[in-house]
């Protein structure tokens, strides 16, 4: 059962080929035999599921039901879900049970998609290699000595080993497409705006996208299909109406012009994903696509830029963590102020802390104009290079990240080196773009990803050439090892 | 721009974080080098281009100022550290 996608799992549940409780079940025991290996979920909700699963299989029997209806999936820990812990990844929120969803949540419980459990992640989603949880690093099931990439590290594992058929995740400034990358995923950032933040624990608001992370392009449009739309309680969201992702899949490619940017692909970048991306960029031509070198002549700057961006809302943010009104308290505090500080001292991992204390600085008195607005004017810039760059051409493609899934522990020393990992993905979340990581080919026995990035709204799109990609070439269909393994 | 010690204390002060003594001379090195990385920004000029705030320069969408949500205090409070009498508990503000 764990090898169907949920178009298969969709139409075997319709067919009564199992059940939705027997579908849960599998994917429970395998969790249980197996995560031990790779620390994926933070908590399994075993109970909550069985029970969705029953009320599936009824709404299934009924009549009528949607397409994901009855399927297992799982949440990224950084959504908030009614009555279950959501810990973010930190100590500060290791006893936070919400009392309400996401709309993320709500949106697949009302799709009748079955939660497995909410999986691990770097705290407060701040890092590229899923080594900043509370709950321990996660491994990667391609190679377990490695990363999985971060920070919705827990997502990418879960799926990449077959421990969940899908999940969701967050993209702040490439926490989705990194991670879906190195594990050999699509992992889709929407558009900023186009799925609700509301019970999103925020990191950068003004950054911060959720998104789905599947084995396919086709999986990803199902899943997206339910979490998209405007929702009322977030400020920020777009009220436009949802296209319908899964029929513009196999549209043709015929004239679709590809832009490379020519600094994607300079000092850093690992030969052997410059290869990869340069045989897809390829296999695109046979695909009808018209290819051309385009320039984004300030995507150097992306990753300083959001340095400060990312710190500067984290740090305002994570202000909220204050031990009054829910989360870690420290004990015996002699005054408020000692509880503010140890709580927040003792809530906080050292990266968290790193961010908060750079924010601060970036916000301080003296220092706002240099850093704060300086920031701001680059992204404009960002901004209005994939404008003009979106003149020309009516996709960008490149490399997900300059190299392949990493040793445990090999870049946790040096915070800068870790942060260049993003240095592919950061500029579209600045810009507020959409954009899919699709596996594109294997480095050092590793898979890598492809990244399309397009105009805003445009995940239809996105989406169409992802999975025709996928039909001519057959990376996604490689599987990690351990995914084989029965229970 | 490189920080000093007593500016990552006097930081951490604002922010309300408690950093321990042992890694201070950590914290300080890896923001150091943070912000020689941010510093690359100083080299653009950017004199007369608007800060950027939202992707799409939206502005914040208001709602009509009517009551739409329940009061819902208790379930609230039921995951506060220390709650009396519907009140948030915290140490002694005054003496």
């Amino acid at each position: 059962m764990h090898k169907l996608n949920l178009a298969q799992l969709s139409k075997a549940l319709a067919d009564k080929s199992f059940s939705s409780v027997e579908l849960t079940e599998h994917y429970l025991a395998r969790i249980k035999k197996l995560d031990a290996n790779f620390n994926s979920y933070i908590s399994v909700t075993e109970t909550q599921a069985l029970a969705a699963a029953a009320r599936a299989d009824k709404t299934i029997a009924a009549g009528g039901s949607q397409p994901l209806c009855g399927i297992p999936l799982a949440q990224k820990d950084i959504f908030c879900t009614a009555g279950v812990r959501t810990s973010c990844g930190s100590r500060m929120l290791d006893n936070f049970i919400p009392p309400y969803n996401a709309t993320v949540v709500e949106k697949c419980n009302d799709a009748g998609l079955v939660m497995l459990g909410k999986t691990n992640m770097d705290e407060f989603a701040m890092g590229s290699s899923n080594e900043n949880s509370f709950y321990g690093p996660v491994r990667n099931p391609w190679a377990e000595d490695c990363v999985p990439g971060g920070s919705s590290g827990g997502s990418a594992a879960a799926v990449a080993a077959r421990l969940a058929p899908a999940a969701t995740g967050t993209d702040t400034g490439g926490s989705i497409r990194q991670p879906a990358a190195l594990c050999g995923l699509t992992g889709l950032k929407p558009t900023y705006g186009r799925v609700s933040r509301y019970g999103m624990i925020a990191f950068a608001s003004s950054l911060d996208q959720g998104g789905p992370m599947t084995r396919t392009a086709a999986d990803a449009a199902l899943l997206l299909q339910v979490m998209a739309g405007f929702d009322v309680k977030d400020s920020t969201s777009i009220d436009a109406p949802v296209p319908d992702y899964s029929a513009t899949l196999n549209d043709s490619l015929d004239g679709l012009r590809l832009g490379v940017p020519k600094q994607y692909f300079g000092a850093g970048l690992h030969p052997g994903i410059a290869r990869s991306v340069e045989y897809a960029i390829k296999e695109y031509e046979k695909l009808g696509a018209r290819v051309s070198e385009i320039s984004l002549p300030h995507s150097h700057l992306a990753v300083p830029a959001y340095y400060v961006i990312a710190p500067a809302e984290c740090s305002t943010n994570l202000s909220r963590f204050d031990g009054v009104r829910y989360g870690h308290r420290c004990e015996h505090p002699k005054d408020l102020h000692d509880m503010y500080t140890r709580t927040r001292g003792e809530g906080f991992g050292d990266e968290v802390k790193r961010r908060i204390l750079v924010g601060t600085y970036a916000l301080s008195a003296g220092y706002y104009d240099a850093y704060y607005r300086k920031a701001q004017q680059i992204r404009r810039l960002i901004k209005q290079d994939f404008v003009q760059a979106f003149a020309a051409v009516d996709m960008i493609i490149g490399p997900t990240s300059p190299s392949p899934a990493f040793k445990l522990g090999e870049k946790t020393s040096d915070p800068v080196t870790m942060y260049l990992e993003d240095i592919y993905t950061i500029a579209s979340n600045l810009a507020g773009l959409p954009a899919i990581s699709v596996p594109t080919g294997m480095v050092d026995e590793k898979p890598v990803g492809l990244q399309l990035t397009g105009n805003y709204m445009q995940e239809g799109a996105l989406l169409n050439a992802a999975h025709m990609y996928q039909q001519a070439t057959d990376w996604h269909q490689h599987c990690a090892p351990i995914s084989e393994e029965h229970s | 721009m490189s920080v000093s010690r007593s500016d990552i204390e006097k930081i951490a002060e604002l922010a309300r974080l408690r950093l321990e003594e042992h890694t201070l001379a950590e914290v300080t090195q890896s923001i150091t080098d943070i912000l020689a990385l941010v510093d690359q920004m100083q080299a653009v000029d950017t004199k007369d281009i608007e800060p950027m705030a939202n992707p799409q320069d939206a502005t914040q969408r208001l709602r009509a100022d009517v009551v739409t949500e329940p009061n819902q205090r208790a379930a609230f409070q039921a995951i506060a550290p220390a709650v009396e009498a519907g009140l948030y508990l915290v140490p002694k503000v005054i003496e």
